[in-house]
This record gives structure tokens, sequence and C-alpha cells, in this order.
């Protein structure tokens, strides 16, 4: 399956870029598979998603917890806390 | 019921903004209004500037299902919310919400939930410049905690 995933604030620092697409493999659908998938990438994601720093989500604009699931062609955004007002 | 959301970079003018507020609901025996500020000075200094990120198309529609949240928990005449993003100077005006009702208390209540709802659901995150550098501001527990205070009992 195929998503777009946007990244803000210090996580977009961290990665180093705001947005990709991936093509994901069929077993990762929720946003907590995501996470360990994209944690494959190497030391800096895995320090990303290892719990030590919390990692919202959001799917389709959508405030979502660890267990949502996404479909085809939908967009995934991690970012800090929000800090807003 | 009047409903008017802005997301933006450029300043705003409070005055203007109430009057056209009072002008949209004529009804109101009460007009409540907060208005966010950049503080000049943080943890680690004196902060020069402000800068604000967000995400765009969730913002605005986090921002207009907070609104219907007060909306459906007050009886309000009418609701305006303001957001400033980008580069903002220290003192500059970051936030403006402001609610009318026929009494005082709906507008009230409903201008604290929003601002609560706002700083821990809107996807805003502020980074301080100045002379200490720059840093992300850290989200606060006790932002988490004024929100939790407006859960309705089950």
């Amino acid at each position: 399956m195929k998503i777009t995933i946007l990244y803000f604030a210090r996580i977009k620092e961290v990665v180093n870029y705001s947005s990709e697409d991936v093509v994901l493999p069929e077993e990762v659908e929720t946003i907590i598979a995501l996470k360990s998938w994209l944690s494959g990438r190497g030391a800096t994601w895995q320090k990303l998603f290892d719990g030590s720093g919390v990692v919202r989500a959001a799917i389709n604009h959508e405030l979502v917890d660890d267990m949502a699931t996404f479909d085809e062609g939908d967009e995934v955004a991690f970012f800090p806390p929000v800090t807003g007002g | 019921m009047y409903l008017k959301v802005s997301v933006q970079p450029g300043d705003f003018d409070v005055g203007a903004e109430l009057q056209q507020l009072r002008a949209a609901t004529p009804q109101a025996g009460a007009l409540v209004n907060f208005v966010g500020l950049v503080r000049d000075v943080s943890t680690d200094g004196q902060v020069s500037e402000m800068v604000i990120e967000h995400y765009p198309g969730m913002t605005e529609k986090a921002l207009q299902q907070i609104a219907q949240q007060a909306t459906q928990r007050w009886p309000l005449l009418g609701i305006r919310l303001i957001h400033r993003v980008g580069s903002l100077t220290a003192q500059a005006q970051i936030v403006l919400v402001a609610a009318t009702s026929v009494h005082r208390q709906a507008a009230f209540e409903a201008c604290a939930f929003m601002m609560d709802y706002l700083k821990t659901e809107a996807p805003f995150w502020k980074k301080e410049v100045g002379d200490f550098g720059q840093h992300w501001v850290e989200a606060r527990a006790s932002d988490e905690q004024a929100k939790q205070q407006w859960k309705l009992p089950k």
C-alpha cells in the first residue's frame, strides 16, 4: 500500500525532510506498525520512535492513537506534542 | 450562530475583530476575549523572535472542531478565532479567541475551554529565538491538565 508521510517541527529536523511517499508491506497498516517499520531504517529512526519522546500521529488531518489504521493513499503525519496558543 | 476561524501570518486588529463580532451577533449581552502574546523571555534567556510552524489543512479543521465543540456545550451567539503562524517578534499578538453570548458565563467559559483545547489539540509548534540561540517550546503538562478539567462526567 502506498501512503504519504509528513513530518513536523522537531521531528522534521531529526529526519531532515518534511514529506515522503512510501510503499508499505501488506502487514503495515497501523500507526504502531508504521513506527516499527520506519525504525528499521536505522538508529535515527529507532531513537525517534523508541518511546523516549512523545510522537503524536494524525491520519488525514485527524489526531489518532497507535492502534489506528490507514488505507491506500492516506496522509499520515508525525509530530511532537503541540504548543500553540 | 456566527463562527469565523482564521490561520494567518499577518497581525490582527483586536478592536476591529470584536466590532465585527458584535455587529454579527446583535442579541449578545456579553463579549469575552483572550489575546495570547509572544513573551520576551524564556527559561534560557531573552527572546527576540518566535517562529510558529503548523500543519496546513489540519490546523483549520482542528480549530473549527474546537469551536464546534464549544457551541455544543454553551449557548453561544458568535465565535471568532485567529491564530498567527510564521515569524513573530517579541510582544507580538499570537492568538485571539472571542465569544459572544446572551449572558457572560457562557462566553467566559467557552473562551477558556477553546484556549485549553487549542493548546493541546491544534497542530502548532513554537520555536523561540534569542540570545541563547533557538529552541522548540516544550509542551507543558499543566496544559494537558487544564484540558482534562473540561471532560464531561461519563
